[in-house]
């Protein structure tokens, strides 16, 4: 079982390694001009020479991204946790939802002006929804057995979603996280490109208008590391949390 | 005589009226259900439970077993008719009962003995103290009867790691460890192997005997009725309602090879008759 994990990370590591080696190779075999596609390599160089100017950008994102992210959490999983609730918001949150988000940007610029706070409620609007979904099905899918053993014993409604709810409802939850953390990277971002002096976003929009393309490019790779290490961040909680709905791993076992 | 509140049972049967009434259904129904759609799953049953005693409730298949189990728990409201439970007619809440399915409903989350604490942190007068206690009396107290069902140091395992037979005597543990005056089995060895299965009857009358806790068990098993009740009730198909209400007086601490021998042998044909009759009554109104 040992081997097999490791022989698994070590294809996943070479795909990677192969997806640039064979766009650094595309790009020099085809003389490809570096407005068009920058060569990896490149990239990798404009963002360690950009860094220090890179970095404010980079905390502007995470930080907009985060606090939509957390508030996007909160109101999930308010509306998601009373079944009553989520009954009456569905029909309007599967109608909110459809809108893209790029069309709403521009009223909350009008109404909150350029900058920040559009960016927070960009990212919070676009990664609630899984987050409402999910808690809502894994409080609705509990074994009723499970919840009769606390209703025999007298216990409160409190009692029984504290105790057998929302412990049965984690892997839900975070599966759902994974998923919104990406979707509240893309509604902050998005923000940043149509209306911010800051951010990442923005950053890309500029360095496009000054046809610096591995800036552009260095814009999506560190957008893309970013994904990636909050992914692995709530990998690991969840790993420590819902251990036992993936029992196979003896992550928590004794 | 006078009626004894808490009066203790010996084991033995007793005259009638000379224990505390623990269950008492009158004229109980439930409907399933409302219009054309209802569903009747039990009619018009009148039972009496003294306190301390080991009732089974046998019958064929959907005939409203389970259903009388819910009733006295509080999981279920009677259609008509009144249920009465420790002297007091149930109410939304439930009392003091401890629960066992058929499925041991472990939760998957917890480590045995944090499932088996699972009651102490709902039921009162324990719940106020659960927080102060739990890592010391708590503890000592769901290892103490691990010990006694045989499950020494599985405490700190999770579920999935125990079998099935390990799971229901875990449930068994749990349905006990806040004192009920009351367990409710709900065929708790229905999906267990024989052996396991009279093994596990052997351990929940030593539990019975040394805790005195009423008990009402629903089973399919005619031999399991028998070898661990002391008042067997044969139910008729549904919607149900009690054809039969014997005594057994078999001697405690009983054993499996009792189970062999010519009386008890007797008494289990006598309660098949009875379910076989049921069973074609109510194919003939079903045909």
């Amino acid at each position: 079982m040992f081997g097999i994990d490791v022989r698994q990370k070590a294809w996943s590591a070479g795909l990677i390694v192969l997806f640039f080696v064979a766009w650094e190779l595309f790009c020099l075999m085809t003389g490809m001009s570096d407005l068009v596609l920058p060569r990896p390599s490149q990239v990798f160089l404009t963002l360690f020479q950009r860094f220090p100017v890179l970095w404010p950008h980079i905390v502007q994102t995470l930080a907009t991204t985060m606090f939509g992210f957390v508030l996007g959490v909160a109101l999930g999983a308010i509306i998601g946790v009373s079944k009553t609730a989520y009954d009456t918001c569905y029909p309007l949150l599967i109608g909110f939802s459809s809108i893209p988000k790029v069309a709403v940007v521009p009223i909350f610029v009008l109404w909150f002006g350029s900058g920040t706070v559009p960016a927070v409620l960009t990212a919070l609007s676009i990664c609630f929804f899984p987050i409402v979904v999910n808690i809502a099905t894994g409080l609705a899918t509990t074994e009723p057995e499970l919840e009769d053993v606390l209703k025999a014993l007298g216990a409160s409604k409190l009692d029984i979603l504290w105790n057998v709810g929302l412990p049965r409802t984690m892997p839900f939850f975070f599966a759902s996280l994974k998923v919104a953390i990406s979707y509240a990277f893309v509604g902050a971002v998005l923000s940043e490109t149509v209306a911010s002096n800051r951010g990442i976003g923005n950053v890309m929009m500029t360095a496009s208008s000054n046809f610096n393309v591995p800036l552009v490019f260095a814009g999506l790779f560190v957008l893309a590391g970013l994904g990636v290490a909050l992914y692995v961040v709530f990998s690991l909680i969840e790993g420590r949390v819902t251990g036992w709905a993936t029992r196979k791993n003896d992550v928590i076992a004794t | 005589m006078r009626m004894q509140p808490n009066a203790q049972f010996d084991g033995q049967p007793v005259p009638e009226g000379a224990t505390a009434t623990a269950i008492e259904l009158s004229e109980a129904s439930v409907t399933f259900g409302r219009g054309d759609r209802a569903v009747p799953a039990l009619s018009k049953t009148t039972l009496k439970i003294a306190d301390g005693e080991f009732v089974a409730l046998v019958g064929p298949s959907g005939c409203g077993k389970s259903t009388i189990l819910r009733l006295v728990s509080g999981l279920v409201q009677p259609t008509s008719g009144v249920v009465i439970v420790g002297g007091r007619e149930v109410a939304a809440r439930a009392m003091r009962v401890g629960m066992a399915f058929q499925n041991p409903t472990m939760l998957p989350w917890m480590t045995i003995e944090r499932n088996i604490m699972l009651p102490l942190k709902i039921v009162e007068p324990f719940r106020s103290n659960f927080r102060k206690l739990r890592k010391t009396e708590f503890r000592d107290k769901a290892n103490a009867l691990l010990e006694q069902v045989g499950l020494n140091g599985f405490g700190n395992r999770y579920p999935w790691q125990l079998s099935g037979g390990m799971l229901q005597r875990a449930n068994l543990c749990r349905a006990l460890i806040h004192e009920p005056r009351m367990l409710l089995l709900d065929e708790p060895f229905g999906a267990l192997d024989q052996f396991t299965r009279e093994e596990l009857w052997a351990i929940l009358q030593n539990l019975w005997m040394t805790h005195k806790p009423t008990v009402l068990l629903v089973t399919h098993d005619l031999r399991e009725a028998g070898f661990l009740a002391s008042r067997i009730c044969v139910m008729s198909a549904r919607p149900g309602r009690i054809l039969d209400d014997s005594r057994v007086g078999f001697a405690r601490p009983r054993t499996v090879a009792m189970t062999f021998e010519p009386e008890f042998v007797a008494l289990n044909q006598k309660l098949r008759t009875f379910i076989e009759d049921a069973r074609s009554a109510a194919e003939q109104e079903a045909g």
